[in-house]
């Protein structure tokens, strides 16, 4: 595999004896810092090593040695390596870690998420909420020792299925409520969410304020969904206004909230596939590819040559399809009901076609597989999508350009709206087109190339303003520089075998980490994976994009108008699906 | 000019307007059907697609790819006297892959022995649970469960499939999965051919020594 493996030439224990210490576990990497100095490294490592984009935090529970260990991931937007560091701390509540919010303000959501789902207490974070979990809830679901409704067993295959398999509803062998953990004193059904109040508390807001011709007028605080058609599914917002213009904003998410972690450590590294399908369910070729890689990483395989590029092209076909349909839906959102969109449709449907006859299935693709793919792209396919890339895509792009790029209600509707700058950019760990329109061109197929990435010529897109226009702009880029990569890569896409491993349902990987990660069309889409050793995952942990990149969302929409805020929703490109995970 | 912008865009969305009705004439003039026929289909779905691009479902239907897969169903072969052989052994290959674990298996054991005997006693699938990813059919080392591409079974109730409605006739896959059918019936022929050549060379190899 030409992946740039995760070592790093910092040596943070050099630079801080006594308070660091090279992660020394057979298949780990990276430093394990004291708590008490995590503040003091975290700086030095953004300060004086410059790894300034804060891309994964998150948690592990060691319940064997009874340690709660914290994950951060660091990487320098300049490209290259990542850089590792852990902190652990006794599994004993309260759990106590310093917050990185002052000196990484991207680790906001993760933090948030690393407390709901693990106990950890992040000191010093001025909002710590539960972010996926509804806010009375009991317990934090991924310590090793929770377990869900209709739990069965703790690992996958289930021993209930053969060979006796009698069929039984879940619910019959295991009532609703006598495998629920409440709170004291919980009745559903006159339960108030107090904690609603914290949401609210956390909103900036003045009660009265003095505007033009002396009139008080009170802000007020409205709820934006979690049933909104321009949310782009169950997102709910709270904001505070000041007549229409923004002055605080708090995503509240977790509606379509399935743990999509535990359910990975329950299964079977195969298995996992078709549930990463279900993550950013537009673009299940590129969630495959990340997850693939990350595993591959852990298992130190090499991907058969062939399946090294059909991986490609259905990355990069993906990811056209998805930039369609994102400049189709931001076209909804702001007003232009269908016809852009449905323009957009047609083209992404041939696209689909094309994975239906590879894989099976248009979205829920379930095609890659450890060491390559799982069948060849048939020749009359392969000729569909250079029919595709050539000719088609290319005039369609052209065509939805002069449809829309002048069109002066939308450029009235996008220019100088919602500026996001490079520094802020960076700060908020905002990763993919998003970035890139801030005029930082940090794309992983380029810093940290993977897969055949480093084989095709290609620019890397990016724009410099920051605004809406920009971030509408790169996507019709980011479509041409794909169609420059797909059509290399049908030229060069050699003959032999799909797949360098033999077909097993059970794989062995050897004990160890990996974060594996991947230019996903919405940004950087990340796996953090630990493996003991046995059939199952230890700790498998996604970093979707869409969660990330929302971070920066009350940041960049204060102060202007709640109407564009739908757009801004729109031009983030969030999938609930991801964000919910 | 204030607008030039958008008489650009209703240029364009003329145009596509326009299309819709040249393409139905140039049909017509060619004597060819663009609707109900399946090259009129297929046309709607290739890179020259242009003007109405939509498949009337259910009076039309998109022209369903080999490998396109649904729920899964199991295959038996026709014996000579119409017996179905069943070609599940039940070695819970599928049961165990299967991610949602929509699979139950019932093994047979020979009651005078207690023994396995290869063949499932009962078969559930659950296809509320199922998640279409095919795995089963994938992993199957005797070509028994397969995709199907029956897409239109929704119902009131919920559906937990059993061995008799999940058994379907190898001929009913030979009909999906032309492709597939042919190259799998290809490898077992060769398998077949392969141990019944070694057979004949331990039979001559036996031969001389007695």
């Amino acid at each position: 595999m030409t992946t740039a493996s995760l070592t790093t030439t910092v040596d943070l224990a050099a630079r801080f004896p006594g308070k660091v210490s090279a992660d020394a576990r057979p298949g780990y990497t990276g430093f394990i810092v004291n708590k008490e100095s995590l503040v003091e490294v975290a700086t030095a490592v953004r300060d004086e090593f410059s790894f300034d984009l804060m891309t994964a935090v998150t948690a592990v529970d060691y319940i064997a040695e009874n340690k709660m260990e914290v994950v951060y991931h660091a990487f320098k937007t300049t490209g290259g390596a990542g850089l590792i560091f852990k902190v652990q701390v006794e599994r004993v509540d309260p759990i106590e870690v310093p917050s990185l919010i002052e000196i990484w303000p991207g680790v906001d959501f993760q933090e948030r998420e690393a407390w709901d789902l693990y106990g950890i207490k992040f000191t010093g974070h001025p909002d710590l909420r539960r972010i996926l979990m509804w806010e009375g809830f009991e317990g934090h679901p991924l310590r090793k020792d929770w377990k869900e409704p209709f739990y069965e067993e703790d690992v996958k295959p289930y021993k209930s299925r053969w060979p006796d398999g009698k069929h039984t509803f879940a619910e019959e062998k295991n009532p609703f409520r006598d495998n629920l953990n409440f709170p004291e004193g919980f009745d559903p059904d006159k339960y108030v969410v107090d904690k609603e109040e914290d949401l609210y508390m956390s909103l900036e807001r003045d009660t009265t304020k003095d505007v033009e011709g002396n009139m008080k007028t009170d802000h007020i605080v409205v709820n934006m969904g979690p049933h909104h058609p321009s949310t782009h599914g169950v997102l709910r917002v709270a904001v505070t206004l000041d007549g229409e213009t923004i002055i605080g904003l708090k995503p509240v998410m977790g509606y379509l909230h399935r743990n999509h972690d535990k359910i990975g450590e329950r299964n079977t590294y195969l298995q996992i596939i078709p549930y990463t399908d279900r993550l950013d369910y537009f673009n299940s070729m590129s969630n495959n590819f990340g997850y693939a890689i990350t595993v591959e990483k852990l298992m130190n395989i090499q991907v058969a040559e062939r399946a090294e590029y059909i991986r490609v092209i259905m990355a990069e076909l993906s990811r056209v399809q998805n930039h369609l349909i994102f400049i189709g839906m931001l076209m909804n959102d702001l007003g232009t009901m269908y016809t852009p969109s449905l323009y957009a449709f047609e083209e992404r449907e041939l696209i689909l076609d094309i994975f239906e006859a590879v894989s099976g299935a248009r979205m829920m693709c379930n095609y890659f597989r450890f060491g390559g793919v799982v069948r060849d792209i048939p020749d009359d396919v392969l000729q569909k999508i250079k029919g595709l890339v050539s000719e088609r895509i290319p005039a369609k792009t052209d065509e939805m350009e002069r449809f829309l790029n002048e069109n002066e209600i939308l450029v009235a509707r996008l220019k100088d709206i919602h500026v996001l700058n490079a520094e802020d950019a960076i700060k908020y760990s905002v990763t993919g087109p998003v970035l890139r329109a801030a005029g930082v061109p940090y794309d992983l197929r380029r810093a940290d190339p993977y897969s055949v990435y480093d084989r095709f010529d290609f620019d890397v897109a990016v724009r410099h303003n920051g605004d809406m226009m920009d971030n509408y702009l790169i996507r019709f880029d980011e479509i041409r520089q794909s169609l420059r990569i797909l059509e290399q890569a049908l030229k060069q896409i050699p003959q032999g075998p799909i797949n360098s491993q033999k077909p097993a349902y059970q794989v062995r990987v050897p004990a160890g980490e990996a974060y594996g990660r991947i230019e996903s069309p919405k940004g950087e889409l990340g796996f953090y994976m630990v493996s003991n050793g046995k059939p199952n995952p230890y700790r498998y942990h996604v970093r979707p994009a869409s969660f990330v990149n929302l971070t920066a969302v009350e940041s960049m929409c204060k102060g202007s108008k709640i109407a564009d805020f739908v757009a801004l929703l729109a031009m983030l490109d969030i999938v609930m699906g991801e964000l919910d995970r | 000019m204030y607008g030039k912008g958008i008489l650009k865009s209703l240029k364009v969305t003329w145009i596509r307007f326009w299309e819709t009705y040249t393409e139905d004439i140039s049909w017509m003039l060619r004597g060819k059907k663009r609707y109900n026929t399946e090259e009129g289909i297929r046309h709607r779905s290739s890179k020259d697609t242009k003007g109405i691009f939509t498949v009337q479902y259910p009076e039309e239907q998109l022209i369903i790819p080999e490998e396109m897969r649904y729920v899964p169903f199991l295959v038996y072969d026709e014996g000579a006297d119409g017996k179905h052989e069943v070609r599940c052994t039940s070695c819970g290959i599928c049961a165990k892959v299967c991610p949602p674990q929509c699979i139950w298996i019932v093994r047979t054991n020979d009651p005078v022995t207690n023994r396995p005997v290869p063949v499932p006693t009962d078969f559930y699938i659950d296809m509320d649970i199922c998640m279409n990813c095919g795995f089963c059919a994938e992993y199957c080392p005797f070509d028994a469960i397969k995709m199907d591409h029956d897409f239109d079974i929704a119902s009131y109730g919920r559906s937990v499939y059993d061995i008799d409605k999940l058994l379907k006739p190898a001929s009913y896959y030979a009909g999906i999965r032309p492709e597939n059918y042919a190259r799998e019936e290809g490898a077992r022929k060769a398998k077949e051919a392969a141990k019944a050549a070694k057979a004949q060379a331990a039979a001559a190899a036996a031969a001389p020594a007695a």
